[in-house]
């Protein structure tokens, strides 16, 4: 009986701050996202070879954990199988904070392109709460700056 | 040392290949650090402590992986990759591996 009241109260807990926290994440994310399109980040592996630019590795990363009421959602999800939104939205959440980040550090560099894009996700959970899933995504890819700006 | 996730580095031109050279760092998580992050896991949200943390060990086998290319002459390391495993619970590996070479004229 205790059991299932410390559930229930964990899972609103996570529903109410959960929700907030992610929807103040995706917000931010997106109008970030509006600032930094000005440098464009892909995944093409040929730099332009015209001698203009110096290049630099650049790295951003982030670890991210699910709230209570999802991982309790998706555990129910997963009785009947289909699409998991709980998850989905906290990978995306995930991989965009890392590019942001990684952005971040090739505009203080003064980039102008960023090449060769790669992606890695890791599950990391820790010794408490096996069960709930931290994930860390890490990008990382070539800041091309031109040599003025050395 | 320049350090570049491409194949090639713009402008300038490989001399010789010297390799493979690699760096790796396994990290165990504060014990305090990790309850506290089990408090934050129930909300939600970003583990800064956890980034933090991935982050230096990123950093330190990375520089083991420049001091390997030093070693050996090299004064670049292009097509950098890098990859994480958790081995056990607490504890992460990174892992970072690219070709050691030598470029021309490195030195505008």
């Amino acid at each position: 009986m205790e059991q299932l009241l410390i559930t229930i109260v964990l899972v609103a807990l996570g529903y109410f701050f959960g929700r907030r926290a992610e929807n103040k994440h995706i917000k931010s994310i997106i109008e970030r996202e509006a600032v930094m399109n000005q440098l464009p980040a892909m995944a093409g592996r040929f730099p332009p070879q015209n001698g203009k630019y110096h290049q630099q590795l650049v790295s951003g990363s982030v670890v991210i954990a699910n709230d209570y009421f999802k991982t309790f959602v998706a555990g129910l999800r997963n009785l009947f199988g289909g699409k998991i939104t709980a998850y989905e939205t906290l990978l995306d959440r995930a991989r965009r904070e890392a590019v942001l980040r990684m952005k971040q550090e090739a505009q203080s560099l003064g980039a102008e392109l960023i090449f060769n894009v790669k992606y890695e996700t890791s599950n990391i959970s820790g010794q408490y709460n096996k069960r709930m899933p931290v994930i860390e995504v890490h990008a990382y890819g070539t800041a091309l700056m031109e040599y003025s700006t050395k | 040392m320049f350090i570049s996730n491409l194949e090639i580095m713009t402008g300038k031109k490989v001399i010789k290949h010297l390799g493979l050279v690699q760096g790796s760092s396994v990290r165990a998580k504060h014990a305090g650090k990790d309850i506290m992050a089990g408090i934050k896991n129930m909300f939600g949200g970003e583990l800064k402590a956890y980034t933090e943390l991935l982050h230096e060990s990123r950093e330190e086998a990375t520089s083991r992986m420049i001091e390997q290319a030093e070693s050996i002459g090299a004064n670049a390391v292009l097509n950098v990759r890098y990859s994480t495993s958790s081995i056990t619970a607490g504890a992460a590996e990174i892992y970072v591996y690219g070709t050691a070479v030598i470029l021309d004229n490195l030195g505008d």
